[in-house]
């Protein structure tokens, strides 16, 4: 039976989220104290040592990230904290900043003093106005104590596009301009945010950085899964019986948190398919819910990680049908920039409702196939090449949904 | 330098290269939709795409940079069904009329089309159905046929700094519109053209009036009339087959007599009177603490753009009209009495490089000979289409003369057709003017080439004048900030708001980079030292007409004939 283990959530529920002291009683701050008695590239060295990669999504290594920041020269260097949770089904980024906004300002601060830089952005989901009140309220508090030191935060709102969770349209917009990805390289380590070395990092990332300062990188190593360490906090949606949230060892299995600390699918109903890491997820079927909720273990799959949402689909459902929604979803939130996801996804829509509609045939899936596949490996920036996942998972797994509705 | 192979082929280049540079110089051609040689990278239509080994994703050839050992593979199978997936998706959302296109045969999506032997596109033909957009008298848009590759915004915004236009929308809506979804006339649009040369496909395109023409040729009763500016002849052999620059003068008249033109004549003649005209101005000023820096006034795309952007500098702008409004204000007075023709029967149509002469001729105030002074302008590329459609062979075509009265011209109306040639052949005249001593050697080469800005400081008897020449009109903002704010140091500014000047023209054939500028350049300054006079005072015809019709340089004809007023064009702009 699978445990929770609480390390980004350490504090939640446990503190006033908007009472600093609380947090500074239960430990707070003392990380950032900590590090500021470090050698810069220890601290990067310690942070790299746990292995923390990326929540976000990417799964970059964290310390390698930062040490790519900090040893470029330049006269301004930026944090920013990616705090647009666009994935449909994911919540867990409201929860920490909700929940204990300190333990992300303190280390997004922690950050700032590894790389060398003394201005912070947090970049919050349009569609959490309520988070922004209690995120600048936090960011009131911690100046008024003095904690942050020199280390100056900022929030910036989104507008609801979900592109901008890709970490260059976040620094477009935020430059305010269109909300697009810019080409990779330069890397915004290297070349970010007004052209300055800017780490982004995910809200769950940032939350783990204390407590890795505080304990060290190898006993940080030792929890969970070897190459993806540390926990993930997981949100449950669809149809499982708990619906709710749960952090957990990335050694922890698919089936483990479904029917363990999901309480199994509702209603008496049998399992049909879980996706994975948001609406670009891959579907996973029956036969893979062995798999750990790590980074590769998924990646191996042909699933994502992705954000944590863990979507639970029961044998009611019509594949056809769920993915159609997702890929409307994509034809909206397509910035238009690249032109294989530009038309792509919304060719890839007009595909799907086609065989939805009863309309469709053996070629319309091979070409689905063959645009998901181009899609995958040809668009600029991660929604493009992420957003074919869905619709090639489930012709994969899940065919005779397609074939039945064939003319 | 980097090693790196690419299709098997072992290289080394310099640091920083990207993969399509580091492909093109061992001759390995990668296919570009969205890149411009003169522009920023943009690595959005994806079309050249490649294989490196160790990556999932296959990586944009344009933006790219190699690294050591890097192995790069740009044929395989992979490669080539993405890049054919991606143009047949382009295609898809693309009107198929080829046939009926302003760009037919010139267009990068067809180049590829074919190249890719693009045949039965999977993806079904729909098209979004806007639109086209015909408010300017000089360039439409048609934006169903855009590819959104943005090459046109970085135009406008980066190297004209108009900013009029943009994008809206986003995903499979999202297109480039004028400023606010407005019509492109409402836009600080200044119609130079410049989208035009940046557009790999038919999205954009000058207002074609080649109908007008022929019906003017058609009706016996009217005498066409026609003046070619100086920039057209180096470019207009490129329209029929031609190298740059291989259009002799006196065939491209042979050509426009067997299209049906009844006298062709020359807007180089009055180019050599506006520098009578404008350089006398230009003393007039310095002598009497007129308003300084005096901005030369031959580019209506600066015109606009003054009139738009620097309403506050109108004073500055020389009030002579350009060497086409010179031109058809003299035409249906002056020569029409010396040719004995009733002026009424005179359909005047001008010859162009230039999209924006296009509205200037259309301006309001531009009818000082008592009737519409310029009744028609036709782009470079209007002639050449006139001339393919008439299947004239230029190699075996006999030279014509040009028409009396106002068919004369000097090296120095023919350099106005490149960036500092009014500023040169101004100097030319004034230094003369000013010191009475004979200038040996004519060639101001400082004021020459393509660089955005120059600058150089004449010695007139003492006086040192100094002058800026500017082209591209974000390099006109740059002079036109220091003259807002009291710090230039200049007395006379040439602005040219095309890049490399009217050879660079937004009518001239479409020029996909500055190197075919630079030729046709060279080609000015071939055409120069070929004249035999190159200093416009010396123009007998000029002299003909200060003798006989506007007596002195800013005197009562001139003023009436030859100079205007500029108004402000209140515009909103971004």
């Amino acid at each position: 039976m699978a445990e929770e283990m609480r390390i980004v959530l350490r504090n939640y529920g446990k503190i006033d989220p908007l009472n600093i002291d609380e947090y500074i009683a239960a430990g707070g701050y003392k990380a950032l104290e900590k590090a500021k008695g470090m050698n810069k590239i220890d601290l990067i060295e310690e942070v790299k040592k746990s292995n923390l990669r990326g929540r976000g999504g990417a799964g970059f290594n964290c310390g390698q990230k930062w040490f790519f920041a900090y040893q470029t020269n330049a006269d301004q260097k930026y944090v920013v904290c990616n705090a647009d949770e666009g994935e449909p089904g994911t919540y867990k980024d409201r929860l920490i900043m909700q929940g204990d906004p300190q333990s992300v300002l303190e280390g997004m601060a922690v950050c700032g003093y590894a790389i060398g830089a003394n201005k912070g952005f947090i970049y919050c989901r349009g569609e959490y106005p309520y988070v922004v009140d209690i995120l600048n309220q936090a960011i009131d508090q911690a100046k008024a104590k003095g904690v942050l030191g020199d280390f100056d935060i900022e929030v910036r709102m989104g507008a609801g596009a979900y592109v901008c969770g890709e970490e260059t349209a976040l620094i477009e917009s935020i430059e305010g301009h269109r909300g697009e990805p810019r080409f990779k390289p330069p890397f915004p380590g290297v070349e970010g945010l007004w052209g300055k070395p800017t780490i982004i990092n995910n809200v769950e990332t940032f939350a783990n950085i204390p407590v890795i300062v505080d304990k060290g990188g190898d006993w940080y190593a030792a929890i969970g899964a070897p190459s993806y360490p540390g926990t993930k906090v997981l949100t449950l949606t669809g149809d499982v019986n708990n619906k709710t949230f749960f952090e957990v060892p990335t050694s922890t299995t698919i089936r483990e948190v479904v029917y363990g600390l999901g309480g199994g699918v509702a209603g008496g109903k049998k399992f049909k398919a879980v996706q994975i890491g948001g609406t670009s997820g891959g579907f996973i079927p029956e036969s893979l819910l062995d798999t750990a909720i790590s980074f590769d273990a998924m990646s191996a799959i042909g699933a994502t990680l992705g954000s944590g949402a863990v979507f639970v689909m029961d044998e009611s459902r019509d594949m056809v049908d769920v993915v159609s929604k997702i890929t409307k979803f994509f034809e909206h939130e397509s910035c238009g920039k690249c032109a294989p996801c530009r038309e792509g996804t919304a060719r890839m829509n007009e595909l799907v409702g086609k065989i939805k509609g009863g309309k469709g045939s053996a070629a319309d899936i091979a070409l689905l196939k063959k645009l998901g596949g181009v899609m995958s490996i040809a668009c600029l920036c991660g929604l493009g090449q992420a957003a074919p996942a869905p619709v090639l998972t489930t012709i994969g797994h899940f065919a005779a949904d397609y074939e039945d509705k064939l003319v | 330098m980097i090693n790196v192979t690419i299709d098997g082929i072992k290289t080394s280049v310099p640091e920083g290269s990207t993969i399509l540079k580091a492909a093109e110089s061992i001759g390995v051609k990668i296919p570009t939709l969205c890149n411009h040689p003169d522009q920023a990278v943009k690595g959005n239509c994806r079309v050249c795409v490649c294989e490196v080994e160790g990556s999932r994703l296959l990586s944009a050839a344009c933006v790219m940079p190699v690294w050591e050992g890097m192995v790069v593979k740009t044929r395989t199978p992979k490669v080539v069904e993405a890049r054919k997936t991606i143009l047949e998706l382009i295609l898809s959302n693309h009107p198929q009329d080829c046939l009926n296109c302003i760009r037919n045969q010139n267009c990068e999506l067809q180049t590829l089309a074919e190249e890719y032997f693009i045949r039965d596109n999977p993806f079904s033909q729909k098209t979004r159905g806007m639109a086209k957009d015909y408010s300017t008298p000089a360039i439409f848009r048609d934006p169903d046929k855009c590819i959104l590759c943005r090459r046109c915004v970085e135009a406008c915004s980066v190297i004209q700094s108009v900013n009029a236009l943009g994008l809206d929308q986003r995903g499979h809506h999202a297109m480039v519109v004028p400023t606010m979804g407005w019509d492109l006339i409402d836009s600080p649009c200044v119609m130079c053209g410049q989208c035009i040369h940046a557009c790999p496909v038919g999205a954009i395109g000058e207002v074609e009036e080649i109908d007008k023409l022929l019906a003017a040729i058609a009706d016996p009763d009217t005498v066409v009339v026609t003046q070619i500016a100086p920039a057209v002849r180096v470019a207009i052999g490129e329209e029929v087959g031609l190298a740059t620059g291989d259009m002799p003068m006196d065939v491209f008249a042979a050509g426009l007599r067997q299209i049906g033109f009844d006298y062709v004549l020359h807007t180089n003649f009055t180019a050599d009177l506006t520098i009578l005209e404008e350089g006398n101005e230009l003393l007039k000023r310095l002598k009497e603490g007129g308003t300084l820096p005096m901005f030369t006034s031959c580019s209506p795309g600066w015109i606009n753009f003054c009139e738009t952007f620097y309403p506050d500098l109108l004073d500055n702008l020389s009030t002579c009209k350009s060497p086409q409004q010179m031109f058809g204000a003299l035409a249906k007075t002056y020569w029409a009495e010396k040719s004995n023709i009733d002026p009424a029967k005179i359909y005047s149509v001008s010859i162009m490089p230039c999209t924006a002469k296009k509205y200037e001729c259309s301006r309001p105030e531009m009818n000082d000979s008592g009737f519409r002074d310029v009744d028609l302008v036709l782009t470079t590329r209007e002639i050449g289409r006139l001339f393919r459609m008439s299947g004239i062979d230029f190699n075996k075509l006999a030279g014509s003369h040009f028409d009396s009265w106002m068919g004369a011209y000097t090296g120095a109306a023919v350099i106005f057709g490149a960036s500092g040639g009014v500023m040169e052949a101004a100097l030319r005249t004034v230094y003369e003017v000013v010191t009475g001593q004979t200038l040996e050697n004519v060639n101001f080469e400082v004021t020459r080439g393509i660089q955005g800005i120059k600058e150089a400081e004449v010695d007139l008897n003492g006086t040192v004048v100094k002058v800026a020449i500017a082209n591209g009109l974000s390099n006109a903002r740059q002079l036109m900030d220091e003259v807002r704010a009291g710090t230039s140091p200049y007395h006379f500014i040439e602005i040219m708001a095309c890049p490399g000047g009217c050879i660079g023209g937004g009518g001239q054939p479409i020029t996909k980079s500055n190197a075919k500028r630079v030729e046709r350049i060279n080609q000015i300054y071939v055409e120069d030292e070929a004249c035999e006079i190159r200093k416009s005072h010396e123009n007998p015809e000029v002299k003909a007409i200060y003798e006989e019709f506007l007596h002195e340089p800013l005197g009562h004809q001139s003023h009436h004939l030859l100079h205007t007023h500029y108004t402000a064009k209140n515009k909103k702009t971004l």
